[in-house]
This record gives structure tokens, C-alpha cells and sequence, in this order.
């Protein structure tokens, strides 16, 4: 047992998703070709002016609320000077005393436990360029199309305890942001970014101890394998008398290790001060009031609600939650079918499956709610079977068919017509001597395995149920 | 007919009779440019686009090198943008180009609109058409000089601290700096953006009105101008201000000023007086530090406003031989230090001074604090009065090359102009007499913020009473 307590804060950047940049006009827009979704704006052009998109201020509110923080009405935007490519202005408008929102909490689940983390502060910013390395003419290269487009930043107090912890909360932020609407939270497209502060301190200390910042995780997964690098470092050092310097370090994902990129002494002055082009103002309390109204339900109160509304099991209702569009499906399916379990199963099963196959949300789908519901009232109806609606529902997601038009396509309708099934009963029975003999002598349960060559040789049709009392009968008989 | 010494409201009585075209002005100005250019170095080039002979207003007009226009080379006046060629138009060229309006060239400046005089301009300095051994004033310098040797009917200038008011009192024509707000920045590239404002430099007051009427109104681009209606401002040139109350600050008359500056401005407010008007004197009490506040202000603003000239997107970039410190590092110190005169540079660092950690609370807060006050003394005074009278300046144009080793008191030049910045009030220099020597004296006149009817009513009566608007420069 570590004698050390570790200590973390992250700081989390969300790109919006806005249909604008945050000051211009330009589409927010990822993926085009590099600097074409620019406008003397963004690229920072002399005599060009900043105008704040207000949808980005409402997001800002709404992920503020979401984070049961206080909303500050007073908005003001700041200057954050710094020389970089990347940065057309030489600033980067963003707040710095008047934060959107301050003093909220996140709840998250770690280890089985419930935990309250303190979330500092979330303010609004621009996005800067991007720099492209181009080793082939030896030179950089930049692309501007990303300048300008809304971030916020999300940071906590230092209330984390551990990787996992980090790694928990970092899950429960991105579903919640998922769910709000207001980011896509693709570590991949960069739509989110998180930097780390990560110190230690002897168990029962409450001073902090000297912290260091982590940049450049790719992954949730590289953030926790990136704090429990630099807390095993931290613990080395200081039990072998060694000290920690205040610093800002590299993850090298490869190397799987921290690289130091800059010391305190080498740390920014970024001159902030209160961006004179754009106005501050105040918001009505009104306006507050209203973006609450419209809050969504939060993943946590729906994995409650589905629990006894639904009577789910925590691990369906977890895999419902975990994606929105994934629960809305499943409401709208209960709807059309009020056998809820039943459309947990399929869904929790057979449709995520499919998701994970496809590579695809739930919303590229080609299947409705009600389609989904129609295919599991005939496995339910015992029309088919579950093993052949599985195959009726990929059927169906791949060319868009009701599960009716599909059954009667394939002729996948069970047959349960007794005298059909006493003929491929009886030549299984002939074929299998002494697994009839195992049944006589009291193993009722190898009849298991006559069902199963009964329903390989009716084309995977045949209703076992059925299957299982006509052998039953019939063995009985002989 | 010399088309090129007239108003712009004489030209359109003239187009309107039909007894002379725009074509006509237009190249009648090109060739008093041709005679006279050489000499007084207003513009640091002409334009090359043709000029369209529509639109309602068709009047030559000079914009400060200060100002967008798409696909012309705009500058600053300054090495670091050499080459730059706006993609768009600002807010106001638009209007202009709307109303018709004929661009014929871009006018010199102060780097960056950084100095009173226009010598720090990287094309060299231009001269005051009434003397040549003078300077036009400054920062918009160019513009002053262009309208006052007849090279220009209408000028753009921009107003920081006094940059369009104290060129026009030097060069002895009509400089209004409006409300900050009341017209459009988008497109005005930044010296300080709490205190920049765009204005008119015309030879009388009703082509001030006229110009007012074009540029003002509110633009959507740019979340500092003001959405409110634009009224006719022609409509405010009214030959009466009886009954009128105007404020004197005593701080004004105080040492400092020059005599025949003093004499010209008491020989003012006595006209005023008999034609009705009434005069208090008031107390702005902290006017003396508002030369002060504006040098931490405005160049706080400018440290942070230049950082964009870094080379990597447009303008100057040096290419340094050898590696300092890292390439990047490199061509960022050495194109600024290749691209800046010694004013921008002396103000970038001033203004990174000030904002610097540790020193933020004790220059930029405080200074906004006193610009507080200063708006406040103001306020105060426009409680009982309608306008405030002071000088322009307080000298007469100086002589090439007398200041420019001394920026402190080329600073105190802008010294009458600063408070309205500050307040972000409208104000107005019109001409009210001549040194012996033969220059320009200007008074300036501050209103009420959106009032810019009342300057013209003033300005207009006091123009309407005296000739000092009429004379012409020999060049």
C-alpha cells in the first residue's frame, strides 16, 4: 500500500458544436480542404472584428447548468497574448476572471462508489490552427480552418483521486456533453482535448504537494496510462530524496512515457486583459432560466429511471444509457411494444452487436423503432425463431425490409405442424441410437442434442419448443 | 473652372445645374495633384481603379492608409504590411462606394497611426501645405494635408487621440472625431480599439455634415458601433446658437499654451458670446492625467493589437541567416525588428509593460480607473452645458524633424484632443485664425455622446460669421 495520495485536475477542451464559428460566419465544419472555411475573421485579418456567436454562449450555459454550476450573467471575453503559427491574432479571445459558469460539480461512479467532483470553472474560448509538419520540404505548414472555432473548457477542482478516477469522471463528462447536444466529444476529430495536473502528498498531508502538467493524451486511455506514469515517477522520486519540479510534460503515447516541454520558469505571461472589440453585457436571468427548462434528462437520472420504470437490470439499463440515441430508440420501441425486458435484451444484444459491426450510431440504422418491434413480436409470437430473428434483423439493416417481408422471403417461418416434424424427428431418432438409449436410462437432457440435429435438418425452421415435446413424446412412445 | 478648390457641396450645386460633370472634378483633382503633389507628399499612392461616375455623391475623396479597400495596397504606413492587399472592404468604403464616392488614393499617416506629425510614416513625411518646412499634423496627416492643398475634396481619417482633429487644426480645415460607436471600425485596422474612431477631414462644416451622413450607422460586424438611427446631419446647420451654453475649462487656458494660439481662442469665444451664446467657464480636474491614461491605455491596446504583423500570413517576412534561437523565434524577432520604426516599437513595449503580470494593477486597471474619472468630469460638465471649447492644440504646426527626437512632447501636442477618446464623446476642430507666421489655429469643440448636431450647429454658426475657412494655401 502506496504511503502517498495522489492528487488530480484536469482541464478538458470541447469544441461546440455549433453550426458557426464562435466570432465569424465561417461553417464549423471539420474535415474540409485545408484553409477553405476561413474569412478575414477567423484568419485574423488586419481590421477584422470579432462578433460572439450567442449559440455558443447558450451551449456554454447549458453545459454550465448541466454541471450544476453557477452561471455568471456578466459576460466578458479577454485577451490571452502568446506568439504562435497557429494563432492568426497573436491572442486568443477567451474568458479569464468571468468564467460562463464556476463552483459546479460533476457525480461520478469509480469503483462501485458515488463521488462528487468540484468543477472550478468553464469558460469559452476560440480554437487556434493547426500546424502540419511536413517533413518531405522541411517546413510547417498551417491549416487555419480550425481557428475560431467554439471551445469550452471545462476544469475541475483538484478533487480526483486516482487514474481511474480521472478516467471515470472523463467517460461521465463526455456522455453528459454527448447528451446536452452541445459537442460530439470526439477524442478522434480533436472535438475534445485533456490536459492533466497531477501531484502527490503523504496519506493525512492536506497540503499539495508540487504538481505537474500532462499534455498531449490522444485517449482516455492514454490519460490514465499517462497519470499513473507520472505518479509511479512522482512516488520514485520522492522516496529515493529526489524533487519535483514544477513543469509541463509530454505524453509519448509510443514511448509510453512523460517528456518535459517546458518549466515554470519558461511558462507564459499572457498579458490577459478584457478584449475591447466585443462589448461585455449581461444576460437576463431570464435567458438562464429558459436554457434550464430545456435541459435534457442527464444519463444518470435516466439509468435511474429506466431501473424502476422498466424494472431493467443495472448492466441493460448502463448499456441503454450510454448512449442517447440508443435510449431514445429503446423509449420509442416500449412505446410501439410494452415489453420493455424484452427490448433491453435485443437492444443490449443483437442491435449493439450490429452498431459495433457497422462501425455506426444508432441514428444511421436503417431500422425503426417500430420495425425493430414488429421482428420481436414474431420471435415472441414463436413465428420464428431467436436464433433466425438474429438473421432477420441483419437482413433487415442491410436492405431496409420489414421483418414480415423478410420471413416470408426466406420462408423462415417455424413449422409446427406435428406431422412435418415427426418425419425429421423420426430419422434422427434412427440416426441415433445411443443418445436415444442415454435418454431411457434417465438423462432427460441429451434430448438437447436431438432438438438441435432436428433443427439443423429443418433449415434452422422448426419451432424447438416443439422440437423438444414431439422427441420427448415420442421416445416415450417407442 | 477650378473644380478642385471647391466643396463638395459646391461641386454637387454645380453637378446638379448641369454646368460641370463629376468626370470633370475627378480629373480637374488628378491634375492639381500632378502640380502640387510633389511638394506636399499627402498620398503614398493613387489608386488604380477607375472611378464609376454613379451613385448619388460623386466626390473626390482621400482615404487613410489606415482603412480596407479591396485589392488596393493598404500599409499602415508601415514596412511590416508592405505588400498587403485587404480581401474586402471596410464598413465604410463600402458606404462610400455605395454613395458614389471616387477614391483617389491612399493617404500617408504616422506608422500605425503612432505620432502626431506623419513622420513616422515609412514612405517619409508629408508637409503642411501652408508652410513646407512644417508638418500636417498627424496621425492622419496625409488626409489634412490632401484636403488643405486641394488635392482632395473629402479626406477619411482615423482618431485615436486627436489624429484626425489635430492634422485638421494644423492644416486649417474641419476634422470631426464622432462618438465612439457611431461609426463603423470594421475594417479600420487597430490602434486602439476602445479609442479608435473613423471620421471626416472636409474644408467646411456642411461637408462635414455631408460625409457624417454617409459613414455613420450602425454595422453588425463590429460589436462596439451603436444601433441607432443616423439622422440627417445637414439638418443641424442652423447659423444660431444664442442661448447656447458652452463650457470653458480653465484647465485649458492654462500654462503651456501657446499666445496666438490664446489670442485666436479668446477672439473665438467673444464671437460666440455676441452671437448669443453663453459662456461658463467649468473644471475638468482630471484632465492633467489624461495624457497619461491614454499612453497606458492605447498602447496596452497596440502591444497586443500588432502582434498579428508576425510574418507568417501576409506583409514583411525576413528570412534571419544562420539560427539564434529557433527558426520560428528567429523570423518572428527579425521581421518585427525589420518591420517596425522606432515609435511602433517604442509602444509595443510600453503596452507590454503595462499589461505585464505583476505591473497590470498598477498601470492598465488604474489607468481605466482614472479614464473614469475623466469620462466623469465630463459628464458632470455636460450636466449644464451643451458643447466644451478648448484650442485643438496647443501650437501651431511645428517644424519638420523639431519633435521627433523628443516623443514626450510631441505626446503633450495631443493633449486638448485626448479626454474625448477617453470619454468616447464626439468632437470637432474647425479653423478660427492664423499665427503670423501664417498657420492654421484650430479650436475644438466636445459634445455630448450622439451629439454631433450640436458641434455642426456651432461649428456652422461660427463658420457662417468668419472667413477663416475660405483661405487657400499658396502652393
Amino acid at each position: 500500500m502506496s504511503q502517498f495520495e495522489t492528487v488530480i485536475g484536469l482541464e478538458v477542451h470541447l469544441q461546440l458544436s455549433t453550426k458557426t464559428k464562435i466570432f465569424c460566419s465561417c461553417a464549423n465544419q471539420y474535415g474540409c480542404p485545408p484553409n477553405t472555411n476561413v474569412c478575414p475573421v477567423c484568419l485574423g485579418l488586419p481590421g477584422s472584428l470579432p462578433v460572439l456567436n450567442h449559440q455558443a454562449l447558450l451551449y456554454g450555459i447549458t453545459a454550465g447548468l448541466a454541471l450544476n454550476a453557477q452561471i455568471n450573467p456578466f459576460i466578458k471575453f479577454d485577451r490571452k497574448n502568446y506568439y504562435y503559427p497557429d494563432l492568426p491574432k497573436g491572442y486568443q479571445i477567451s474568458q479569464y476572471d468571468y468564467p460562463v459558469a464556476k463552483d459546479g460539480f460533476l457525480k461520478i461512479k469509480s469503483g462501485g462508489q458515488e463521488k462528487r467532483i468540484g468543477i472550478k470553472r468553464a469558460h469559452l474560448e476560440e480554437d487556434a490552427g493547426k500546424l502540419v509538419h511536413d517533413n518531405m520540404f522541411g517546413c510547417s505548414l498551417v491549416d487555419y480552418n480550425r481557428t475560431g472555432t467554439p471551445l469550452i473548457e471545462i476544469v475541475t477542482e483538484p478533487d480526483l483521486r486516482s487514474p481511474q478516477e480521472a478516467y471515470d469522471y472523463l467517460n461521465t463528462l463526455k456522455l453528459t456533453l454527448q447528451y446536452l447536444g452541445v459537442s460530439d466529444c470526439d477524442m478522434e476529430k480533436g472535438s475534445l482535448r485533456c490536459d492533466a495536473n497531477v501531484s502527490i502528498r503523504p496519506i493525512g498531508q492536506s497540503a499539495l504537494g508540487t504538481k505537474t502538467e500532462l499534455k498531449n493524451m490522444n485517449s482516455f486511455r492514454a490519460v490514465k496510462m499517462a497519470l499513473e506514469y507520472e505518479v509511479r515517477r512522482h512516488e520514485q522520486t520522492i522516496t529515493s530524496g529526489g524533487k519535483i519540479f514544477q513543469e509541463t510534460l509530454l505524453w509519448n503515447d509510443e514511448k509510453a512515457m512523460t517528456i518535459t516541454m517546458r518549466s515554470k520558469e519558461q511558462a507564459h505571461d499572457y498579458r490577459y486583459f478584457p478584449d475591447p472589440d466585443l462589448v461585455p453585457f449581461a444576460i437576463d436571468q431570464s435567458v438562464i432560466e429558459q436554457v434550464r427548462k430545456q435541459l435534457p434528462e442527464l444519463p444518470q437520472d435516466k439509468f435511474l429511471r429506466f431501473l424502476s420504470q422498466y424494472g431493467l437490470s443495472e448492466y441493460d439499463a448502463n448499456m441503454l444509457v450510454a448512449d442517447r440515441g440508443i435510449a431514445d430508440f429503446f423509449e420509442a420501441a416500449v412505446k410501439e411494444y410494452p415489453h420493455a425486458k424484452k427490448i433491453a435484451n435485443w437492444m443490449a444484444g443483437p442491435v449493439l452487436m450490429e452498431l459495433n459491426d457497422r462501425k455506426i450510431s444508432i441514428n444511421e440504422l436503417k431500422i425503426t423503432p417500430q420495425g425493430l418491434v414488429a421482428l420481436i413480436a414474431r420471435v415472441e409470437e414463436g413465428l420464428v425463431s431467436n436464433l433466425a430473428g438474429k438473421d432477420v434483423l441483419t437482413a433487415m439493416l442491410n436492405g431496409g425490409k420489414t421483418a414480415d417481408e423478410i420471413i416470408k422471403d426466406k420462408g423462415l417461418a417455424q413449422v409446427s405442424d406435428d406431422s412435418a416434424l415427426f418425419e425429421i424427428i423420426d430419422e434422427v431418432i434412427a440416426q441415433n441410437p445411443t443418445v436415444v438409449e442415454q435418454i431411457k436410462s434417465g438423462k432427460p437432457q441429451a434430448a438437447g442434442f436431438l432438438v438441435g440435429q432436428a433443427m439443423k435438418k429443418s433449415g434452422g425452421r422448426a419451432n424447438p419448443k416443439k422440437l423438444n415435446e414431439l422427441i420427448t413424446r415420442r421416445i416415450a412412445d417407442v | 473652372m477650378n473644380l478642385h478648390s471647391l466643396t463638395a457641396h459646391a461641386l454637387m450645386d454645380l453637378y446638379k445645374s448641369g454646368k460641370a460633370s463629376p468626370k470633370e472634378a475627378y480629373e480637374d483633382v488628378l491634375n492639381r495633384i500632378k502640380a502640387v503633389e510633389p511638394k506636399v507628399k499627402a498620398y503614398v499612392r493613387l489608386v488604380s481603379q477607375q472611378p464609376d461616375y454613379s451613385g448619388e455623391f460623386q466626390i473626390p475623396i482621400a482615404v487613410k492608409d489606415i482603412l480596407c479597400v479591396k485589392g488596393e495596397e493598404i500599409t499602415c504606413a508601415s514596412h511590416i504590411l508592405k505588400g498587403f492587399h485587404p480581401p474586402y472592404d471596410a464598413g465604410i468604403i463600402e458606404k462610400i462606394k455605395k454613395s458614389g464616392g471616387t477614391i483617389l488614393g491612399i493617404a500617408n499617416m504616422d506608422e500605425f497611426a503612432f505620432g502626431s506629425s506623419c513622420e513616422s510614416s515609412c514612405y517619409g513625411p508629408s508637409y503642411n501645405p501652408w508652410d513646407l518646412a512644417c508638418v500636417p499634423g498627424g496621425s492622419s496627416g496625409g488626409s489634412a494635408a490632401a484636403v488643405a492643398a486641394l488635392e482632395a475634396t473629402w479626406a477619411l481619417g482615423s482618431d485615436t487621440g486627436g489624429s484626425i482633429r489635430q492634422p485638421a487644426s494644423f492644416c486649417g480645415i474641419v476634422g470631426l472625431k464622432p462618438t465612439y460607436g457611431r461609426v463603423s471600425r470594421y475594417g479600420l485596422i487597430a490602434f486602439a480599439s476602445s479609442l479608435d474612431q473613423v471620421g471626416p477631414l472636409t474644408r467646411d462644416v456642411r461637408d462635414c455634415a455631408l460625409l457624417m451622413n454617409i459613414i455613420s450607422g450602425y454595422d453588425e460586424r463590429d460589436s462596439t458601433s451603436v444601433n441607432r438611427p443616423v439622422p440627417d446631419y445637414t439638418k443641424a446647420l442652423v447659423n444660431d446658437v444664442k442661448g447656447l451654453k458652452i463650457g470653458i475649462p480653465k484647465e485649458a487656458f492654462a500654462d503651456g499654451l501657446d499666445a496666438e494660439v490664446r489670442r485666436s481662442l479668446e477672439n473665438a469665444v467673444d464671437l460666440l458670446k455676441k452671437l448669443g451664446g453663453v459662456v461658463h467657464e467649468v473644471s475638468l480636474p482630471h484632465t492633467p492625467y489624461a495624457v497619461a491614461t491614454y499612453y497606458i491605455v492605447a498602447t496596452a491596446e497596440a502591444s497586443s493589437n500588432l502582434a498579428r504583423f508576425d510574418g507568417v500570413r501576409y506583409g514583411l517576412r525576413a528570412r534571419p541567416a544562420g539560427l539564434r534561437k529557433n527558426a520560428l523565434v528567429d523570423m518572428y524577432e527579425e521581421t518585427r525588428a525589420k518591420g517596425f520604426g522606432d515609435e511602433a516599437k517604442r509602444r509595443i513595449m510600453l503596452g507590454t509593460y503595462v499589461l505585464s503580470s505583476g505591473y497590470y494593477d498598477a498601470y492598465y486597471l488604474r489607468a481605466q480607473k482614472v479614464r473614469t474619472l475623466i469620462k466623469n468630469d465630463l459628464d458632470e460638465v455636460f450636466k449644464k452645458c451643451d458643447v466644451i471649447l478648448t484650442p485643438t492644440c496647443p501650437t501651431v504646426a511645428f517644424k519638420v524633424g523639431e519633435k521627433i527626437s523628443d516623443p514626450l512632447s510631441m505626446y503633450l501636442s495631443d493633449i486638448y484632443t485626448i479626454p474625448a477618446n477617453l470619454a468616447g464623446i464626439p468632437s470637432i476642430s474647425i479653423p478660427c485664425g492664423f499665427s503670423k507666421s501664417g498657420l492654421p489655429i484650430g479650436l475644438q469643440l466636445m459634445g455630448k455622446a450622439f451629439d454631433e448636431e450640436m458641434l455642426l450647429r456651432i461649428s456652422y454658426t461660427y463658420e457662417q460669421n468668419t472667413q477663416w475657412h475660405l483661405k487657400k494655401p499658396n502652393l
